[in-house]
């Protein structure tokens, strides 16, 4: 294996787990503020249907990704008002919408676009394409770093910039500001934040609309920029996925960020050893595509030790009266 | 009072036969695999079959999209109970399906695409996908600079291997050091829809050197034709003509004229005296199977790489190359 190869495996690392992390992190917001998110699934399918529909309509990438993120968002505002301000099930909002955008994304598609619920497949303009970062092609030439750059850092699709970015950003804002420490202990004690005069249903708003927000990303990542159109059911369970290495990263943002790396690795490598051979005998595809899965579960259930959520997670905050 | 009863039987006799005729005249059903009707491939080409019929006879047909494996049966007794004849199945997954239920309507017909059924009532039609498989093998292997290319397909089924196999060996037999790399985008159904794994698929293998890559994926070839594309490589498309989908990157596609067995099928099989029980093939000779050339694709095959193909064609249609099908042992011999 050498470095080209090596190379190959981990710059589809970085795409595979681009949009895990945008939904990692957007499951961080709401269940940091004590908010179970089982619906980041459904959310991330409905933007990538908008998205994916926009575009094609409108021919801009640009404008997809918004309609992509107005959807998301009206979706988290509509499990939030169950949640949140109606103080129903968390889990089960969360599986409503996973329910319902499932289904409702199929059947627009397909009154739309007569295509079998899949959007047209984009043109130029109406996806995000692979942007060359500076000096890319001039140091292309220099030894070892000269690759590293061009190839794994370089001419990825501004959404995976922006993911990365957005992991800073979230360790900034959770730790560092006012608002990430109310944002924390509304999650741990709710009646606490009550008590000092801050609203935690605005709190929970708030969290709500980040995380709409995110999945929004992530969604239109699936569609508008490494797919070109939408096609049903195009998420394929990774808003689970993106739950499980929330709880693996124990509901911290860098960790996250590794952890979702690590899934987008096993991916991509499960991808690149089909047809692998071990000892003269060919590998059958069946084990090789089964490998993330297996791994995910020795690791969730072998490697990472206790992991205890947000206090209040899960529950409804009814102020006393 | 015996001729009240004989007349009134009569008149039963009468109005069963009358039943029986409008069964004979009623609708065909054409039923399309799971990855949708409009999947751009397959089930799209049984779709465009049965709307040419339509526009030809000016009849109407039944339709229905399947949703998940549960329903075939369902699915098959509901026409058959309403009536409707012939009914037609494109797909590989029908056998188990249509064995249960073609012997409890010995009277309709059925016409099952790409699997074979043997029941006196059901005509099985299959193509040799593996001769067009390596006459597009040969045209991979005469366009490809780098020595070496891809294959992608949908799910890991003997049927997928059959064409992998007529397109290596079609490569091998145009340049004998070329290197193939082969791949299954899954081994659930819902491979036939996965264009992003298949996407992914087809970089990984532009990463090792591929500079074609047929994608015979249905639906999820679509992202195998986008991933080529951006690469400024070449893919081969499956079942339907799919060279306009990205014009100068799609080399060419392996079309099997489902539309053409949907069509013929829905005119003789819905009279009995035309309808052919029984095992059709549908190949080179037949022109079931080919490559195809239209404007999008005229540019990137030269004329002795299409003089090679109809070489290739000729000596297969004449016995003198046998072309080794997958699906008789289950093996490949390269």
């Amino acid at each position: 294996m050498d470095l080209s190869a090596i190379l190959s495996i981990l710059d589809a690392t970085i795409r595979l787990s681009t949009p895990l992390l945008l939904a990692c992190l957007a499951g961080l917001y709401s269940e940091r503020a004590g908010i179970f998110d089982i619906g980041l699934e459904g959310k991330m399918l409905a933007a990538a249907f908008a998205a994916g529909a926009v575009a094609a309509i409108t021919g801009s990438a640009w404008i997809g990704l918004a309609a992509g993120m107005s959807v998301s968002l009206a979706t988290a505002l509509l499990q939030g008002v169950a949640a949140i301000t109606l103080r129903g099930n968390q889990l089960i909002a969360g599986v409503a919408i996973n329910m319902l955008a499932a289904g409702l994304t199929t059947f627009l598609g397909q009154t739309w676009f007569s295509q079998g619920g899949r959007t047209p497949p984009l043109g130029e303009g109406g996806r995000f394409v692979p942007i060359n970062l500076p000096f890319a092609n001039e140091v292309a030439g220099v030894p070892i770093i000269g690759p590293i750059y061009y190839e794994l850092i370089s001419g990825h699709y501004i959404l995976v910039y922006i993911a990365f970015l957005m992991v800073a950003v979230t360790a900034y804002v959770l730790y560092r500001t006012r608002f990430g420490l109310r944002l924390r202990a509304v999650g741990e004690s709710p009646k606490a934040v009550d008590t000092a005069g801050i609203s935690v249903v605005k709190l929970r708003y708030q969290a709500v609309i980040i995380t709409g927000l995110l999945c929004g990303i992530a969604g239109a990542y699936f569609s508008i920029a490494q797919g070109s159109g939408f096609g049903n059911n195009m998420t394929a369970g990774k808003g689970y996925i993106a739950l499980a290495a929330l709880i693996f990263a124990k509901w911290k943002p860098v960790p996250a960020m590794f952890t979702c790396l690590l899934f987008g690795f096993l991916d991509a490598l499960q991808i690149r050893l089909q047809s692998a051979r071990l000892g003269g005998v060919e590998i059958p595809v069946q084990a090789i595509q089964a490998l993330p899965y297996v791994l995910t579960v020795i690791l969730l259930a072998g490697f990472i030790g206790k992991a205890v959520g947000p206090k209040a997670g899960g529950v409804a905050y009814t102020k006393e009266r | 009072m015996k001729f009240n009863m004989f007349t009134k039987a009569l008149a039963g006799g009468v109005a069963l036969s009358a039943m029986l005729t409008g069964v004979a005249l009623a609708d065909p059903a054409v039923i399309y695999d799971l990855g949708g009707k409009f999947d751009k491939s397959f089930n799209e080409a049984a779709y465009n079959g049965a709307e040419a019929w339509k526009a030809e006879t000016g009849g109407s047909f039944l339709d229905l999209e399947l949703q998940n494996d549960a329903q075939r049966e369902q699915a098959l007794r509901r026409f058959a109970g309403q009536g409707a004849n012939p009914i037609v199945m494109a797909g590989f997954s029908w056998t188990a399906a249509l064995t249960a239920v073609a012997t409890e309507f010995p009277d309709t017909n059925f016409v099952v695409i790409d699997t074979v059924v043997d029941a006196p009532n059901v005509q099985s039609i299959i193509f040799d996908e593996h001769t067009g498989s390596y006459l597009v093998g040969v045209l991979a292997a005469l366009k490809s600079e780098t020595g070496t290319v891809g294959f992608i397909g949908g799910m890991d089924v003997p049927l997928i291997h059959k064409f992998y196999c007529g397109y290596a060996q079609g490569a091998k037999a145009a340049n004998p050091d070329i290197k193939l790399i082969e791949n299954y985008t899954g081994t659930t159904p819902a491979a036939w829809n996965d264009p992003v794994t298949a996407g992914e698929l087809a970089k990984a293998g532009v990463d090792a050197g591929a500079d074609v890559i047929f994608a015979a994926a249905g639906g999820s070839g679509l992202g195998v034709l986008q991933a080529m594309k951006d690469a400024g490589k070449f893919s081969i498309g499956v079942d339907s003509n799919q060279n306009y989908l990205q014009p100068g990157s799609v080399l060419t596609s392996m079309v099997k004229r489902v539309d053409v067995a949907v069509k013929t099928a829905l005119t003789e099989a819905a009279d009995d005296a035309t309808f052919k029980p029984g095992l059709t093939i549908m190949g080179l000779a037949e022109d079931g199977v080919g490559y195809a050339v239209d404007d999008n694709n005229e540019a990137l095959l030269t004329p002795e790489m299409i003089a090679a193909a109809e070489d290739y064609k000729a000596k297969i249609i004449a016995g003198e190359i046998a072309v080794h099908d997958y699906t008789t042992d289950s093996t490949c011999p390269l």
